[in-house]
């Protein structure tokens, strides 16, 4: 597509700006680095900059998520042209040396690289500025290509012809359930006859161990902005509302500077682009319930309701936000519409496999050496995404298991770590694709703890309104407990797989009928470590009492 | 036909099931046509058998007797009924439930006693964290709940019983009866 | 479009009934003399489908639906009761009784209580799952009523009642999972509310005895329902 001058004048003038420094060393401010202390790292880089005078100019970038978070603070010097040297655990005396020999001989310690697997096997769409843009400065945004996706499909696509491409994409939901997102968005193109129609982001990521979504808003938030807009031409919406939950300040504050800096480059609000679409984007901030993920729940919070769920149909895309027709989407799905609409659909169908197209950002976790955020092809084995680019367990153990999907989710065992991750590959194995959590368990651990955490995960987060999810996972979390602190009897394991069943069969919402899978998922692969731990049937005593 | 040994315990509850038992009034014939009355309250044995055929339990687990009892009960008995709400769910003795043990005696033996006030160490046995259903501590073949279950209740169940039948208990009778 | 469109046939039980187009599927069981349990459900009031006792079984669909919010589609063929939906509703039961205190025997509800008659009817003889026992609070602070936190199994129909008939919405529902409860106001003692005009709806429609009036003892707990059909006919079926 050709560049329109207005975004041609933009890029320009960002270009112009870079070639003044010779050496750019970009810093991750984003949460795992910043935890790190890389907001002070940032600082002595600057202060030992200035202190190096103008002749070889330099700026100091705070960017995003570069990915190997549990190795920050992360920084990278990019000097013109050159492999940029990637330094990881960077002290303030590390950080002094960086900016002192930026042109001289770069020190050797703590290098990382970036041939290493964990970054040359990643495929970057939706991650694709993460890292190398500043998140608070729309310039950057625009010298990437931002919006013109977004300008592209107001100037010249139909609301059809944009739903289409997505069809085209095959783009399926990134926040778990998989559910094919054109088909979402044309369903919400034909409800309602006209009327106010919705855009929503789900952005309650609340899953352990998961932090894609987090990493994205705090890294590329414009992007998000961008694919809300697409959305809500194509499906006639001319407002937006981004569920974010409270315990992101940083991505809060940085989807806040970008709607403002969007407003202000008439990317948001009135005449997007100089067109006649109009769009207006809120935040509304979660106050830490998990159930505010789930879309009925989420909208009952949005309209300032108690966040509970209830059953569906009617869909959102019919009765939604206040009774309207609403699209929801999650933050990685919104994230990957700017590229597809950049690169076209095509392009896109034609990475990952034949069911589940394009990329998917998973977030490492748990026992793992190189834990972090990494974007692959779907179709990638766990055993290259674990053992490959993970670097597999911590200080060389064996690893056992990987919990994907986060409490809904399951555990797979080291023996299926040939499987290709696809939405029907995991679910086959009795978990799924969730949002892109992996949390990797190592030899050492019980299987039944996991199911436990995982358990009272969901018995603290049920909102209480179906009798199911509030009193079941209680119980569940009980029978857990019995079998790990020796209490069980007979009647416990038969007790714990029926309940599982009455949970997943009649529950209301799907966090409910989702809770026992972790017991289920281990109760299948890993069914002698729950065997070990209850008594022989025999029929007679069945407790141990306490005096 | 070999008469049927049958016994009646009374653990933690008010003696009101077997108020409800001798409720049978004259049918008690009947029974005793089929059934030695081998234990129980009402008789003046002091060993429980080696064998007991049926044994009707009143009563909640509430003390370290109850649980020594019951678990003697169940290894000489072949059919095992929890009797009354307080067997069957803990009913009013598992109220003191809501409370830890120690709050439950302090305010029984030292905050409302005016003399003499201790929790005492001897002769009473002692209690148990909490107050358990029977079928917690020891395998039940056969629930009836009520409080008490009424004397026809108690009656139909104790026939089948002593025909060899397993009674069928549904809208038979339900908690708090 | 021909008016007959808007009139479904489907089978219940393998019998063919006819719904409007607007009608759940436990409206026209109940017309057709099926019987589905329900609990949270109370004619008058709106649905809210959390209690999970009605859920029925739908050929075709992987999923139980509740029959009160489920609604009639042609063709459909629903299936109200089956040996796996029994168990169900039997284990849901034991849930609820396991979760709070419900000690029928002392109860002023004993033997008006829909709970309880439940249990009755699917031959709940015991609970399997461990009673919880929580310390749950009584608030005696209203003239003439009670609120009994230990009974109550978070139904909502007061809510709803207060709500939607009443127009006081006085009760609401704070804190999640195994701890949220019914609160007045905001979470203010029911004797201080002052939204609550003491119309005693709430205590009427209260399932079980965790509403109840003062002064009633053991198994006195009666409730009048007559008026929420009355009200609904002088509201035109409109809530």
């Amino acid at each position: 597509m050709n560049v329109p001058e207005f975004f041609q004048k933009r890029i320009d003038a960002e270009n112009a700006e870079e070639a003044q420094f010779e050496h750019q060393v970009h810093v991750c401010i984003a949460a795992g680095c910043a935890s790190s202390g890389s907001n002070d790292i940032a600082e002595i880089l600057e202060k030992t900059c200035e202190e190096r005078g103008e002749d070889h100019p330099c700026r100091i970038k705070r960017v995003g998520c570069m990915g190997l978070c549990s190795r920050g603070p992360l920084v990278a010097h990019h000097q013109n042209g050159k492999e940029p040297a990637m330094y990881h655990s960077v002290t303030p005396d590390l950080a002094k040396e960086i900016a002192r020999k930026l042109d001289g001989n770069p020190p050797k310690k703590n290098r990382l690289d970036p041939q290493m697997p964990f970054f040359a096997r990643q495929k970057r769409v939706v991650l694709e500025n993460a890292g190398l843009i500043d998140p608070e400065n729309i310039n950057h945004y625009f010298a990437r290509g931002g919006y013109q996706s977004l300008n592209y499909v107001l100037e010249e696509l139909s609301p059809e012809e944009t739903v289409r491409e997505v069809v085209t994409s095959g783009l399926r939901g990134r926040g778990g359930g998989g559910y094919p997102t054109g088909l979402k968005w044309s369903t919400v193109a034909k409800a309602g006859q006209g009327g106010q129609k919705y855009v929503v982001c789900n952005a309650d990521e609340g899953d352990p161990g998961a932090f894609m979504d987090r990493v994205v808003l705090e890294s590329d938030p414009h992007r998000i902005l961008e694919g809300m807009q697409i959305a809500g031409h194509a499906v006639g919406a001319n407002k937006g509302y981004i569920y974010i939950r409270g315990e992101y300040p940083l991505a809060i504050k940085h989807l806040t500077t970008a709607i403002r800096q969007a407003r202000r480059a008439t990317m948001l609000g009135h005449s997007v682009c100089g067109t006649t679409f109009d769009f207006d984007i809120e935040l509304r901030i979660g106050a830490g319930a998990f159930v505010c993920g789930e879309e009925t729940a989420l909208i009952a919070s949005i309209e300032g309701n108690r966040g509970t769920p209830r059953p569906r149909p009617p869909y959102p895309a019919e009765y939604g936000l206040w009774g309207k027709p609403t699209l929801i989407n999650n933050v990685e799905t919104y994230a990957n519409i700017p590229a597809i609409f950049r690169e076209g659909g095509e392009w896109f169908a034609n990475i990952g496999t034949e069911t589940s197209k394009g990329t998917k950002v998973f977030a490492l976790a748990g026992e793992i050496e190189n834990g972090g955020i990494i974007e692959v092809p779907m179709g990638i084995s766990i055993k290259e995404i674990v053992n490959d680019m993970g670097g597999g367990v911590r200080n060389g153990g064996t690893c056992k298991a990987v919990q994907t999907g986060g409490p809904s989710g399951g555990c797979i065992p080291a023996q299926h770590f040939d499987s290709p991750v696809d939405y029907e590959s995991l679910k086959k194995l009795g978990s799924i694709m969730g949002s892109g959590g992996m949390i990797i368990i190592d030899q050492k651990s019980s299987m039944v703890e996991v199911a436990r955490f995982f358990m009272e995960f969901c018995m603290s987060e049920s909102c209480g309104k179906c009798i199911p999810c509030r009193a079941g996972t209680a119980q569940l979390h009980q029978l857990l407990d019995d079998l790990l602190e020796g209490r069980a009897t007979t009647r416990t394991l038969p007790l714990l797989e029926e309940l599982c069943e009455v949970v997943r069969r009649t529950s209301l919402c799907g966090l409910g009928q989702s809770a026992p899978n972790p017991v289920l998922s281990t109760l299948r692969f890993f069914r002698e470590e729950y065997e070990a731990l209850a008594p022989a049937p025999d029929g007679k005593a069945t407790d141990k009492v306490t005096v | 036909m070999k008469k049927k040994k049958l016994a009646t315990v009374w653990l933690d509850g008010c003696s009101g099931c077997h108020m409800s038992f001798l409720d049978i009034d004259e049918r008690i014939l009947a029974v005793v046509e089929k059934a030695d009355l081998v234990y129980s309250p009402l008789v003046d044995v002091k060993v429980f058998p080696k064998h007991v055929d049926i044994a009707l339990v009143e009563g909640a687990v509430g003390n370290v007797e109850d649980l020594e009892r019951i678990r003697m009960v169940r290894e000489h008995t072949d059919i095992l009924v929890s009797l009354g709400d307080c067997a069957v769910t803990a009913n009013v003795p598992g109220m003191r439930n809501l409370f830890k043990k120690q709050a439950v005696l302090d305010r029984a033996y030292r905050d409302n006693v005016a003399r003499a006030a201790g929790i005492p160490d001897e002769v009473i046995p002692p209690i148990l964290d909490r107050v358990r259903p029977v079928h917690e501590v020891v395998k039940v073949d056969v629930f009836v709940p009520g409080c008490p279950p009424s004397a026809d209740t108690i009656f139909t169940v104790l026939s089948e019983l002593l025909d060899g039948k397993m009674p069928d208990m549904e809208n038979l009778t339900r908690f708090g009866a | 479009m021909l008016a007959s469109g808007q009139i479904k046939t489907l089978k219940i039980d393998g019998r063919d009934v006819s719904a409007h187009e607007n009608q759940t599927i436990l409206e026209v069981a109940r017309e057709n003399g099926i019987k589905i349990p329900t609990l949270c459900f109370l004619e008058g009031l709106s649905v809210r489908g959390s209690c999970r006792l009605c859920l029925v079984a739908i050929k075709g669909s992987p999923r139980l639906e509740p029959a009160c919010t489920t609604r009639c589609r042609e063709g459909m063929e629903v299936e109200t009761d089956n040996p796996e939906l029994h168990q169900f509703r039997k284990r849901i039961l034991e849930l609820i009784f396991a979760e709070r205190n419900h000690v029928c025997s002392v109860c002023v509800s004993n033997g008006h209580c829909e709970l309880q008659a439940l249990g009755a009817e699917f031959g709940l003889t015991h609970v399997e799952v461990a009673y919880q026992f929580p310390n749950m609070p009584l608030d005696l602070s209203h003239d003439r009523f009670v609120v009994d936190h230990n009974r109550c199994i978070l139904c909502a129909r007061c809510i709803r009642v207060c709500d939607e008939i009443e127009g006081a919405h006085t009760w609401d529902m704070m804190g999640r999972g195994k701890d949220a409860r019914i609160i007045s106001d905001m979470n203010e003692p029911w004797g201080e509310s002052e939204s609550c005009t003491s119309c005693g709806k709430c205590v009427q429609v209260c399932p079980t005895g965790a509403l109840f009036e003062k002064g009633k003892s053991v198994a006195e707990m009666a409730k009048q329902r007559q008026f929420l059909p009355y009200l609904t006919i002088m509201r035109g079926g409109k809530r």
